[in-house]
């Protein structure tokens, strides 16, 4: 699904990402965790496309096709979802018309019609099921007014609507209090499948618990420097990460 | 790496030619270039007017000559040679037309290009269009229709002709003669316009719909616009204007005057499309209208306006709020792009008592744009518990383009309520990503972003008149982000 090598990349002149390296297969859920500054939410940005990031070197492979070679609106019709760590305000757009566009927009790379206006709505009303988002937010300007927690839900409703091969989620557990961070990781288990993958970045352990990952990834400086299985987050929450940089350094 | 889209959609954008840039091949019947007495008889003799018309377009000519082009709007351009313009050009027909099926092909594919399908008009949307082609009127629908309410809707020329005791009544009541360069040179010269009558206490059924378009090259257009909604009546009237491409500059002054008679409401929207000449604002459009209306008791006058062309638009849409518990109300969105200049906004002038009004401006300001609002709330010692609520918004879509604001607030009524807000924004790379990130391309991104934020204004705008409104803003801000 996601083969990432030697990935280098920098803002401003400043080189964040010093050589990363990470292969996500189909269906698999990884969470990269790492000290404040180490370049997670980076490395989300840069798999998004985003234009204020350098890529000074490395490859990405999206499911066969060159992921860095694409603009952010193609890699996005190509299945690539990034949830945000602080979703934005559009004021004046209806979240509906927002999703419609996307929805359209993905059809389009797809080759097909618009959607129908009915069967649009009827899809809405699925997938606004999956975050308990009801009809006051979904008709409201997109994000503007919601609070953090119906940000982040109105983030995982949108997933839902363009049903991407790979998720990214930045830090969506950021803010979140315990029930809507259990409405949101339910949202996105409900959309785990084989041939679907995540790629979780967060900081703390306990989006975990709900989210269960295949893997988990330390970045440090830029770079994975360890890499284990579920239980590596538990160990991660006991003793920190200055372990991991003493091993590294060592 | 990342999305290249900005430097592709501007190479799009500067390769691409003004969509309405067109000319239709109709022989015309034109005015040496020039302006002086004579030609002022002339027009007036081709029209058949009235020797009171001739007389008042004399006098008019008179004022202007001892008038000076104004120079304090916040525009730069070169002063047209008004010595070196044509002041009419009629399009050639032989004879009288009694349905639209006279009308010549070309004309007709015109109208179609324009996406004025006239029958569709007639059939699906109810709107009765008064065609302007160049200056004269060749094809007016639904007459008979709002003839049996008593409505009047034709061309300027046919209600000098058919209705003079409204025409003289009415006509420099709210824009005189002297009220500025332009309204006098409009006075001397103007050539058609609309006329729209809507009697006492009649609700007008239809959204009424003029389309102008300069077509002449080298032709200034000079429109004359009245409305009159007698006491307790209603009209809604929509203009809208596309014009075709142009290497030297054209000049368009209009006047539009509203008279809102006890009671009464007019509802004025304008698209506003007038080519804005090229990337380096080359060939476009001078845009110098003086629109104003006047609200006597308990009436009420809403502006609406949507500028997205021209190279110069000076341009202020007031309300003269004479009788007591009369409303004036103005919804603006301005575009400008690459090197477009606007100075616009409204002036509300309160004279009655409990005189309310709102002023809701949206100024948008891409490429080396500048974008300035200007306008004056008036509140006279007459004008006891006056209120006025004024909100001025500014969105920049790159560094280089400029927005300004110009408010002028006068209170000599001391239970006046003014309230005055405003903000500068520049458009969000954030909001951007976020549309991208979401498999929207960035020319849509845009469109949704800016017709978000012009939505208060484009809400104002009837139903069909939205959609084009929309349409217009996404396609004058192609490639406009930096």
């Amino acid at each position: 699904m996601l083969t990432i090598n030697e990935l280098k990349a920098s803002i401003d002149d400043a080189q964040i990402l010093k050589g990363l390296n990470l292969t996500i297969k189909p269906g698999e859920v990884h969470a990269i965790m790492g000290p404040n500054g180490s370049g997670k939410s980076t490395l989300a940005s840069v798999l998004a496309g985003r234009e204020d990031y350098e890529v000074d070197g490395g490859s990405v492979d999206f499911d066969g096709v060159d992921l860095l070679d694409m603009d952010a609106t193609e890699r996005a019709r190509a299945g690539l979802f990034l949830a945000f760590q602080y979703p934005v305000e559009i004021p004046g757009v209806s979240n509906i018309n927002f999703m419609r566009a996307a929805v359209n927009g993905k059809r389009e790379h797809e080759g097909k019609e618009p959607i129908k206006g009915k069967d649009f709505l009827d899809m809405v009303k699925e997938k606004a099921k999956l975050v308990e988002l009801d009809g006051r937010l979904r008709n409201r300007s997109v994000n503007e007014g919601f609070s953090g927690g119906e940000k982040k839900r109105n983030e995982i409703f949108q997933m839902a609507m363009l049903e991407p091969k790979l998720a990214i989620l930045d830090e969506t557990d950021s803010g979140l209090d315990i029930d809507a961070l259990r409405i949101v990781s339910e949202g996105v288990n409900a959309m785990r499948s084989p041939d679907r993958s995540f790629l979780v970045i967060t900081h703390y352990q306990r989006l975990l618990d709900y989210i269960v990952p295949d893997f988990v990834h330390v970045l440090v400086d830029g770079r994975i420097v360890h890499s284990g299985g579920k239980e590596l987050a538990l160990e991660l929450e006991e003793k920190g990460y200055d372990w991991i940089k003493e091993d590294v350094t060592a | 790496m990342a999305y290249d889209g900005k430097d592709k959609v501007l190479e799009e954008v500067t390769g691409k030619s003004y969509e309405f840039g067109f000319t239709t091949e109709i022989e015309s019947d034109k005015a040496p270039a020039g302006l002086n007495e004579d030609i002022i008889r002339m027009i007036s003799a081709k029209k058949e007017e009235p020797e009171w018309m001739l007389k008042w377009r004399l006098e008019a000519f008179a004022v202007w000559q001892t008038m000076e082009e104004p120079d304090w709007p916040h525009l730069n351009y070169e002063k047209p040679d008004y010595q070196a313009i044509s002041y009419y050009a009629a399009p050639k027909q032989k004879k009288q037309l009694n349905s639209l099926d006279e009308v010549d092909p070309e004309l007709r594919r015109t109208m179609e290009k324009l996406g004025i399908s006239m029958e569709e008009q007639k059939r699906l949307s109810g709107v009765a269009v008064d065609f302007v082609m160049d200056s004269v009127s060749v094809a007016t629908s639904f007459k008979e229709k709002l003839a049996e309410l008593g409505i009047i809707f034709c061309s300027m020329s046919e209600a000098v002709q058919e209705h003079p005791e409204l025409v003289r009544k009415h006509l420099g009541t709210v824009v005189p003669t002297r009220d500025n360069f332009f309204s006098a040179l409009n006075s001397a010269v103007f050539t058609d316009g609309s006329f729209c009558y809507i009697p006492k206490g009649v609700r007008c059924p239809m959204e009424l719909s003029t389309y102008f378009r300069i077509n002449e090259s080298g032709t200034g257009q000079f429109e004359r616009t009245l409305v009159v909604a007698d006491e307790g009546s209603y009209v809604s009237y929509l203009e809208g204007c596309t014009a075709p491409q142009r290497d030297e500059n054209q000049l368009h002054a209009a006047v539009v005057e509203l008279v809102a008679l006890d009671e009464a409401e007019i509802k004025y929207s304008t698209v506003q499309n007038w080519y804005p000449g090229d990337a380096q604002g080359k060939g476009g459009v001078y845009n110098f209208v003086t629109k104003r209306g006047i609200c006597h008791r308990r009436s009420k006058i809403s502006w609406t306006q949507v500028e997205t062309g021209s190279a110069v638009t000076w341009k202020y849409p007031s309300c003269i709020l004479k009788g007591d518990h009369s409303v004036g109300e103005f919804y603006s969105v301005a575009v400008t792009n690459n090197a477009q200049q606007a100075d616009t906004g409204t002036k509300m002038i309160h004279l009655g008592k409990n005189t309310h009004s709102t002023i809701i401006s949206k100024g948008i300001s891409a490429g080396n744009s500048h974008n300035s609002y200007r306008g004056l709330v008036q509140i006279m010692p007459s004008a006891a518990n006056a209120r006025n609520f004024s909100q001025c918004d500014s969105l920049l879509m790159t560094d280089t383009s400029g927005a300004h604001t110009f408010p002028y607030i006068e209170v000599k009524n001391p239970t006046a309520q003014v309230e005055h807000e405003a903000t500068t924004s520049k458009i969000g790379e954030d909001q951007i990503f976020y549309c991208l990130q979401r498999g929207i391309d960035a020319e849509q991104a845009i469109s949704l972003i800016v017709n978000g934020y012009a939505k208060e204004v484009l809400n104002q705008l009837p139903m069909e008149f939205a959609v084009e409104a929309q349409k217009l803003l996404s396609i004058s801000l192609e490639g406009s982000v930096g």
